[in-house]
């Protein structure tokens, strides 16, 4: 059996869940797969993840998982593990299983495949492929010293719309205990930053920088670069890290999801947490000097050269009409 | 307090990788390293609290001989003593058996606070600080962007800790905790300093205590391949002088793609 632990926040499904079915249903070669919805008040999201082709969706309510801490969802996730014995427990790689599965995997005493990109075979013969050294490369693992192995699936890997739908499927309330002192973490509310002044989600055309620009004084570059396109400016996350423009105009999974009709990769090597934010969008350009930069996999043009001769070039030959 | 920040040492970010006979692992003789980007930052953080509140820094890195060069790093960035569970094995080791030696080696320590990167630049688990928290007995959050200890309340068991945890989309979360607690550290959470003449020469009277890797840790996974990814796009590559190649792709953009 593949148990599925869905992702909510205040009663609202992330859509990564899809994502993660869509998986169980590939991986599962004839296993059945079970839903599992964690919260305060689940049944909206009950309700909807129902609607897959699942054998059941299993509850677990109690007032300790709202808001999320690790301590509790580790707790109940162990729990519904313990009574359901699971082959394989599969979650989307978001930043709160990022937070909890590690917790779950050490209490569990079992093994964690984590950021997966795609699944080769079914069932317990399965391989997991996963992204190491920055994307270098990619490891096809197995688990060892399951079952269950706990496997999380990279956001935007597998199609939420391949999800295969089948009616509905029974939900079943599962008791769970928890020890609210036991919760070590006491969360404040989310909040945001500063309002965001530019919405890049809304750009047409995006000019994003990395550490390829090397320094500050070269940041108007990409920007003269940027105006030539009449594009947005943007950058990966090192570039706002320095402060060399502004944390809203960062791309990536810390930042914005963009899908832009043109996006220009200005020395930028194309690490997993970039790509997540901008492998959408429909024409991609990367200039890079390294020609074996992970950003080339996702580029439908690709110069291989230094950025501060392309750059130019470009502005230049932009300009002529 | 009493602050261990443990790091990995990775490959350089300029390296090319080649894959051993097996196509299992890299060929490390090939090999160039640095310290773990987010560790460093890690590192940082440790330090800019105990300029704070006073204490001590302690290093604590899981490897083979080599990560000594990373730990001498640390030393003369301005940790004060280090811990290297030492052995080969560990270069290519799963986050389980990393964050059971280290916890073998930190555990009679008794830190208030450990810090650790948020994933490492190799493998890239992102799990070894919070198995660790879970063996050392320790609450953990992960993905943080800022520290705030209140040192009147010390180690006991009130809120001690509040630490800003970075969520997706631009959202971030401040979270509550007792110390003794682990912390996983996002790259960017303050500005790195870089060793000066007289930190290099104080590292090399610093203590790095020895420790030996436990016996009988198991692996929790097994990479059975390692290849160059598939591209998922057949990216048209533009050659020329960047003259040319800036026409190429302009005409291309604008004919071929429609993007301008």
């Amino acid at each position: 059996m593949i148990l599925v632990i869905a992702e909510q926040r205040d009663g609202k499904l992330n859509r990564a869940t899809w994502e993660t079915i869509a998986a169980a249903q590939q991986l599962a070669g004839g296993m059945p797969i079970k839903v599992a919805v964690l919260g305060a008040a689940t049944a909206a999201v009950a309700q909807e993840v129902a609607s897959a082709a699942v054998a059941e969706v299993l509850v677990a309510e109690h007032a300790a998982l709202e808001p999320y801490t690790p301590d509790a969802y580790a707790f109940a996730s162990r729990s519904l593990i313990e009574s359901a014995s699971p082959t394989y427990v599969l979650l989307p790689h978001t930043y709160q299983t990022r937070d909890f599965a590690p917790l779950l995997a050490a209490r569990l005493r079992k093994p964690l495949i984590t950021d997966v990109t795609a699944i080769s075979g079914t069932g317990t013969d399965a391989a997991f492929v996963r992204p190491m050294f920055q994307g270098k490369l990619a490891a096809q693992v197995k688990p060892v010293g399951g079952p269950p192995a706990i496997v999380t699936m990279q956001i935007g890997a597998f199609r939420a719309d391949a999800a295969q739908k089948g009616g509905s499927a029974a939900v079943r309330k599962v008791d769970i205990q928890i020890d609210p002192g036991a919760v070590r973490q006491k969360p404040e509310a989310p909040f945001r930053e500063a309002k965001q002044a530019v919405d890049l989600g809304q750009a047409e055309r995006i000019v994003a920088v990395g550490r390829g620009i090397k320094s500050q004084e070269n940041i108007p570059l990409a920007e003269k670069l940027a105006k030539a396109m009449d594009a947005e400016v943007a950058a990966s996350r090192p570039i706002c890290d320095n402060g060399w423009l502004p944390m809203e105009r960062q791309i990536g999974s810390s930042g914005q999801t963009v899908a832009p009709k043109l996006y220009v990769a200005l020395g930028i090597s194309g690490a997993i947490q970039h790509l997540v934010g901008m492998k959408g969008s429909r024409t991609i350009v990367a200039i890079n000097k390294d020609a074996e930069a992970p950003i080339f996999e996702v580029a439908d043009y690709g110069i291989v050269g230094d950025l501060f001769e392309i750059a130019p070039a470009l502005i230049t030959e932009l300009e002529k009409s | 307090m009493k602050i261990a920040v443990c790091i990995k040492q990775v490959p350089t970010r300029e390296w090319q990788p080649r894959l051993n006979d097996s196509k299992t692992w890299i060929r490390e003789q090939d090999v160039s390293y640095e310290m773990n980007e987010p560790d460093a930052y890690a590192l940082e953080e440790a330090l800019r609290l105990r300029e704070k509140h006073g204490g001590e820094v302690v290093v604590c890195s899981a490897g083979p001989a080599r990560v000594q060069t990373v730990i001498r790093e640390a030393l003369a960035r301005g940790a004060d003593r280090a811990i290297h569970v030492e052995h080969d094995s560990l270069g290519a080791a799963d986050a389980f058996v990393i964050a059971e030696a280290l916890a073998a080696a930190m555990k009679d320590e008794k830190f208030d606070l450990v810090l650790t990167g948020l994933q490492s630049d190799d493998q890239g688990h992102g799990q070894t600080g919070v198995i660790l928290a879970e063996r050392l007995g320790m609450p953990s959050s992960t993905i943080i962007m800022d520290v705030q200890v209140d040192p009147s309340t010390g180690s006991g068991q009130v809120a001690a800790l509040r630490v800003k945890r970075e969520l997706e989309g631009g959202w971030f979360q401040w979270i509550a905790m007792p110390l003794p607690a682990l912390l996983t550290i996002q790259s960017g959470i303050n500005q790195l300093r870089y060793a000066t003449l007289k930190g290099i020469m104080a590292a090399k009277k610093k203590e790095i205590r020895k420790a030996s890797l436990p016996d009988g840790l198991q692996p929790a996974q097994q990479i059975v391949g390692l290849a160059v990814p598939t591209r998922s796009k057949q990216t048209q590559m533009i050659d020329g002088s960047p003259a040319a190649a800036a026409k190429e792709l302009v005409q291309r953009l604008r004919e071929e793609a429609r993007a301008l």
